[in-house]
C-alpha cells in the first residue's frame, strides 16, 4: 500500500512547519534592512559578527569547551559502553539513562549546588573547568548509547578469536574491537560536540565570568530583542551543526 | 577480563557519581534546610519547602505546566502520527531522507529554533508585518508572550521525539494485515483502529512520555516565548536559584520535577 495524496500533502505541510522558520531566519540574515521588510541582499550582518569581540570570544570559549568535553566524554563513554557490552551494569546504565531524561534546569542547579558546596572547602571558583566538567557529565550518556548501538552490531567471535590466538584482553580491545567500532565512536564524538556547543541552560548556571559561551551571548541578544546579527549567527550555527549531524548520521548507518 | 572491564567502567562510574548522584543528594539535603540570609542554606532542617509547593501561587504554575505539557504531547501525537505513517509507508530508499529531514533540525540548536519563532511571532515580526502590509489587520496581533506561543514552541521543539518511536513501531507492521481486515469486510477506518493503532501503541506511548517529560521540565521555551506571563516549573526552579535566592525552595521544586519525570518513566514499564 502506497501513500495516498492526502497523506503526502499532509507530510509536505509538516515538513514546511519544521523547516520554514529556520529558512526564513536564514533569508532575513541577508536582508539589507534591519527591519523585517526585504530591502535587498547584503552581507553586512555577517561582517558585524566578525567585528563583535563578545561574539568572537564566546565562540572561542565554546569551541575550547566543546572540544575538551568531547574528547573526555568520548574516551570515558567508549570504555564504559564496552564494559556494559561485555556484561550488563544495570545500576550505571540506569543512572546514565536517568541523567539523559533529567530536565536540564535540574541538572544545572544540582551541579551549581555541588560546585558551590565543594568550593567552600577547595577555594575554587566557577569557570571553564566547571563548564567542561558539567558538559562531560551530560554528554556521557549520548556517547554510551551511540557506541553501544554500534557494539551490538559487532561480531563478538572476532574478539574471542583474538583472545584464543593469545592476545591480552587489552590488545583484543585495542586492535580488534576498537577499529571495528570506530565509525560509531566518531559518530558519538560528533554528537557530543553538537550537544556541548549548543547547550545554554546548564552552561549558563555553572559558567564563571571568564567562560561565557556562544549560546549565552546569543541568548542575551535574543532577550534584548530580535536583530539581524542574531539571525546571521543563528544561520551559521544551524549550518555548522547540521553538517556535523549529517556526518554523524552517515557514520552511524554505515 | 573482569579486571579490565572494571577499569573500563571506573571513569564513567566516577563522573556519573560525582556529577549526577552526589549533586542530586545535595539538592535533596538543601530541600530539607532553611533559606540562608544571603542566599545559600542554613539549619534547621524542615519540611516547610515541600509544604510551600501547595501554595496557591505555585500550585497554579504547576497545574498550568501540566496542562501545557499535556496539550503539547497531545498535539505532537495528533500531528506526528500521520508524518510517521507517511515515512513508514515510503519506499525504503526514501525513508532515510525523510527521517533525516525530521531529525536534523531537531539536533541543531534548540536555542536558535526557539529564537526563530520569536522572529516570526513578535509585534514587528514577519507574520505581523505581512498581515499589516496586506491590510488584513490594522494592529499587530499579540502572538508572542502567551500560552499559545509556548505551546507552539514546545510542539515545534519536541515533535521529532514522537515521530521517531512511532515510525519505528509503524515500520514493523505487516500491511497485509490491513488487507486481510479489508477482505474480511472491515472498512479502512475500522481496520486502522483495530489493526494499526494497537500495534503502534508501544511507539506512541514511548514517544508521548518522552515529549511529556521534556515539556514538563522545559525552561528555555517559556522563558523566551512566554515572557513573564507564562512561566512553568523549570522557570520557578531557575528563579529560586538566581533572582529569588531561595535555594531550599528551588531544590524542593527540582525534586518535584525529578519525581514527575521518574513517575512517567515508570508508567512506560508498566
Amino acid at each position: 500500500m502506497r501513500n495516498g495524496k492526502w497523506i503526502a500533502a499532509y507530510a509536505a505541510a509538516a515538513y514546511l512547519f519544521l523547516h520554514v522558520p529556520l529558512l526564513v531566519l536564514a533569508v532575513f540574515s541577508f536582508n539589507a534592512s534591519k527591519f523585517t521588510v526585504w530591502q535587498g541582499f547584503s552581507l553586512q550582518w555577517y561582517a558585524q559578527i566578525f567585528e563583535n569581540d563578545q561574539l568572537l570570544e564566546s565562540t572561542w570559549n565554546s569551541l575550547v569547551i566543546a572540544l575538551a568535553s568531547t574528547v573526555l566524554a568520548t574516551a570515558i563513554g567508549t570504555l564504559c559502553a564496552y564494559g556494559i557490552w561485555k556484561r550488563k551494569a544495570p545500576v550505571l546504565s540506569g543512572s546514565l539513562y536517568l541523567s539523559l531524561v533529567t530536565p536540564e534546569i535540574v541538572t544545572g542547579i544540582s551541579l551549581l549546588a555541588l560546585f558551590q558546596w565543594s568550593f567552600r572547602f577547595l577555594g575554587l571558583q566557577l569557570g571553564m573547568h566547571t563548564v567542561i566538567l558539567a558538559h562531560v557529565a551530560f554528554c556521557l550518556a549520548y556517547v554510551v548509547i551511540t557506541v553501544l548501538a554500534r557494539l551490538r552490531t559487532f561480531d563478538a567471535s572476532l574478539e574471542e578469536a583474538a583472545l584464543d590466538l593469545g592476545a591480552t584482553p587489552w590488545q583484543a580491545f585495542r586492535l580488534v574491537t576498537l577499529p571495528a567500532i570506530l565509525p560509531g565512536v566518531i559518530a558519538a564524538a560528533l554528537l557530543a560536540f553538537t550537544v556541548s556547543i549548543d547547550d545554554y541552560v546548564i552552561t549558563s548556571l555553572v559558567a564563571g565570568v571568564d567562560s561565557e559561551t556562544l549560546p549565552m551571548v546569543v541568548y542575551q541578544m535574543a532577550r534584548r530583542g530580535v536583530s539581524p546579527v542574531v539571525n546571521a549567527i543563528s544561520t551559521l550555527i544551524v549550518l555548522g551543526l547540521g553538517v556535523l549531524i549529517l556526518v554523524s548520521e552517515r557514520l552511524q548507518q554505515r | 577480563m573482569h579486571k579490565l572491564r572494571a577499569w573500563f567502567l571506573l571513569p564513567a562510574r566516577l563522573v556519573n557519581f560525582v556529577c549526577f548522584v552526589v549533586p542530586l543528594c545535595i539538592v535533596l539535603a538543601y530541600s530539607l534546610l532553611s533559606r540562608g540570609v544571603y542566599g545559600g542554606v542554613e539549619q534547621p532542617w524542615t519540611f516547610e519547602n515541600y509544604r510551600r509547593l501547595v501554595d496557591p501561587l505555585y500550585l497554579g504554575i504547576f497545574l498550568r505546566s501540566f496542562w501545557i505539557a499535556g496539550l503539547a504531547t497531545l498535539l505532537c501525537l495528533v500531528l506526528g502520527f500521520p508524518l510517521a505513517w507517511f515515512i513508514a509507508r515510503s519506499s525504503v530508499r526514501r525513508r532515510t531522507l525523510y527521517l533525516n529531514l525530521v531529525m536534523i533540525p531537531f539536533w541543531t540548536s534548540f536555542l536558535v529554533r526557539t529564537y526563530a519563532w520569536m522572529f516570526l511571532l513578535r509585534d514587528t515580526g514577519l507574520i505581523n508585518t505581512v498581515l499589516l502590509a496586506t491590510g488584513i489587520i490594522a494592529e499587530p496581533l499579540p502572538l508572542l508572550y502567551n500560552n499559545g506561543a509556548v505551546l507552539l514552541g514546545l510542539v515545534y521543539g519536541y515533535l521529532p521525539f514522537l515521530v521517531l518511536p512511532v515510525y519505528t513501531s509503524l515500520e514493523k507492521i505487516d500491511l497485509s494485515m490491513m488487507e486481510a481486515a479489508a477482505d474480511l469486510g472491515a472498512r479502512p477506518i475500522t481496520a486502522f483502529w483495530q489493526v494499526v493503532v494497537p500495534m503502534a501503541k508501544p511507539g506512541m506511548r514511548a514517544g508521548s512520555i518522552l515529549v511529556f517529560i521534556s515539556c514538563i521540565g522545559t525552561y528555555l521555551t517559556p522563558d523566551l516565548l512566554g515572557g513573564s506571563k507564562t512561566i512553568m516549573i523549570g522557570n520557578v526552579v531557575q528563579n529560586q536559584f538566581t533572582a529569588a535566592r531561595d535555594w531550599p525552595f528551588g531544590a524542593a521544586c527540582s525534586l518535584l520535577l525529578m519525581g514527575l519525570v521518574m513517575l512517567f518513566l515508570r508508567s512506560d514499564e508498566l
